[in-house]
């Protein structure tokens, strides 16, 4: 979403770039503000351009503001953020939206980078009796595998569409929640993506008896 | 394929015109003929030199295109199937209602907003329209002589293709342009907050806000936006902007049986809207395949509407029209035409 709206911005001094993986980049700087995970900034390259939204991908109470995007190569923002060098200048709002978790037992389901606001809150200390599906098109993808395993055990599913490997679901997200023959109607089941990715699942979700108002969604537009 | 001169500004025209080495009054003429005479071929642009019309021909198309199928509703209410490149179709809707004659637009192929109850949010997004694709809707409507008003309700969210969306009311309302009055049009959002402020910015065309249940909570299991632009900082906006005597802003509601349409949603609703002129659109909900939602009996919705009405804020019932052709409200989709 490109945006231009009231929100003052500051600037903000990168302190690391990296390529996750092809097309994929982590970006971080220091911590200005408090934040809920889940939410999201915008960033600009230049003090009054336009800006874009992008969900925060850390934690509460870690010491940098980490974002994770994709290349998209007609876009007008992220050709150049993967230019961009530590110590170079990005402008960036302060934080909103209500795409927030809580300790409530819940499933969080994502594709691609859509995994960022479940990351921050998976950081933030909300992780516990949760279950999270993620979707990619290969295994380099399923960036913080680590930390997910380790912490989420069996909670923690891989859909993966092009690679397969041992305990990773060989298909779609959206094949993934057709096959379960049980989904528990009282838990909350967030969903963060694409248009298409969200409508979907949701559909699904509601087919299997989920009543639509257990399902929060962020759409990523 | 060419490039279309169907949807460019004057300036663009202007400087296209120049391009080519021809004058650049040669653009306010193109203008005439795609506007206001509404040329079919640069042949019949006669007073354009034969070097200009070689030219112009050479380099462009003209960028319109006759609909590809039509459904008519038992009620008058016509839709129409525009192809809008590869695999990709809309549709725009008709909607005669006496001396009123209304044709809503789409915006977009397919909706990225994802709202609960809408038919084109299931289909996904495959893309923006050009500002000449959303005229052409209008350009190439059979009944287009009838029209009185355009409303952007068809496919898609119009403010997250702001920059088309914006010349194309440039196009519809500049003197060189077809002339309308910008209090023909109106213009409807779900609420993208500074989509909304550039808009109103940059436009004299009414507003319409989807309201859908003044309860945050509620409105975030239907619509995902509000997870971003939450609706009270949408209202907070419209509250600080001076819309002046003509302007008109207003809230499309939809009810949907046993969740926004209780005594409480019209006590919440007078309180959010409290101080701002305008006026609530209340629709009946038009089932979709798979819904959790139901539709109210009339009934409920004439109680909803009395009862807003009773607390000071004009409330009209929207009549359904075409529903039976899959053209009403939140009824639009080409999802089975769309090819991968």
């Amino acid at each position: 979403m490109v945006t231009n709206d009231t929100h003052q911005v500051s600037a903000a001094s990168l302190t690391f770039t990296e390529e996750l993986s092809t097309g994929i980049y982590l970006i971080g700087f220091k911590r200005p503000f408090l934040f809920k995970a889940g939410q999201v900034i915008g960033i600009a390259m230049v003090q009054n351009g336009p800006r874009r939204l992008y969900s925060i991908c850390s934690g509460e109470q870690d010491e940098e503001i980490h974002i994770l995007y994709k290349v998209v190569d007609e876009g007008f923002l992220t050709p150049q953020l993967s230019d961009l060098e530590t110590g170079d200048t990005i402008w960036v709002t302060e934080p909103s939206g209500e795409f927030t978790g809580d300790r409530d037992p819940a499933v969080w389901i994502a594709t691609g980078t859509g995994v960022a606001p479940f990351y921050s809150m998976f950081r933030s200390g909300l992780a516990e009796q949760k279950r999270v599906i993620l979707g990619n098109r290969y295994l380099e993808q399923f960036h913080f595998f680590d930390e997910f395993a380790s912490l989420l055990g069996e909670n923690y599913i891989r859909c993966c569409t092009a690679e397969t490997d041992e305990g990773v679901y060989p298909g779609r997200v959206t094949q993934y929640l057709e096959e379960q023959l049980e989904l528990d109607p009282k838990l909350k089941y967030y969903l963060c993506g694409s248009a298409e990715m969200v409508v979907e699942s949701r559909d699904i979700l509601i087919s299997k008896g989920i009543p639509f108002d257990r399902i929060i969604s962020e759409i990523y537009f | 394929m060419q490039e279309k001169l169907f949807g460019k500004t004057l300036e663009e025209l202007k400087a296209l015109s120049l391009n080519l080495g021809l004058p650049s009054f040669t653009g306010q003429q193109l203008c005439e003929w795609l506007y206001k005479k509404e040329a079919t071929s640069f042949e019949q642009m006669t007073n354009l030199s034969k070097k200009a019309r070689v030219l112009l021909s050479k380099n462009y198309e003209l960028g319109l295109q006759d609909p590809e199928d039509e459904q008519e509703s038992v009620d008058g209410t016509k839709k129409y199937l525009f192809p809008t490149g590869v695999g990709k179709f809309i549709e725009t809707a008709y909607i005669p209602d006496g001396k009123r004659s209304t044709i809503c637009v789409s915006s977009q192929v397919g909706c990225k907003m994802g709202c609960l109850f809408c038919m084109t949010g299931k289909q996904g997004f495959q893309g923006n329209l050009t500002a000449g694709e959303i005229l052409n809707q209008y350009r190439s409507l059979p009944e287009r002589k009838n029209l009185t008003n355009i409303v952007y309700m068809g496919m898609g969210e119009p403010l997250d293709n702001l920059s088309e969306v914006l010349k194309s009311l440039e196009v519809f309302t500049a003197e060189w342009g077809f002339s309308l009055s910008p209090r023909r049009i109106t213009v409807s959002t779900i609420g993208i907050t500074p989509a909304m402020l550039e808009f109103l910015n940059r436009s004299e065309a009414h507003l319409a806000i989807s309201l859908h249940t003044p309860f945050d909570e509620e409105r975030r299991k239907l619509m995902p936006v509000q997870q971003v632009y939450p609706l009270r900082e949408v209202l907070k906006e419209i509250r600080s902007w001076d819309f002046g005597r003509q302007r008109r802003v207003s809230f499309e509601y939809i009810l949907f049986k046993d969740y926004n349409d209780s005594a409480a949603h019209v006590n919440e609703l007078s309180r959010i809207l409290h101080g701002i002129r305008c006026r609530i659109n209340l629709i009946r909900f038009h089932p979709i395949p798979d819904t959790p939602l139901e539709s109210p009996t009339d009934s409920a919705i004439e109680e909803f509407r009395n009862k807003l009405n009773s607390k000071g804020i004009t409330a009209t019932i929207r009549a359904s029209r075409g529903q039976d052709i899959w053209a009403a409200c939140g009824l639009l989709s080409t999802k089975r035409l769309q090819k991968n």
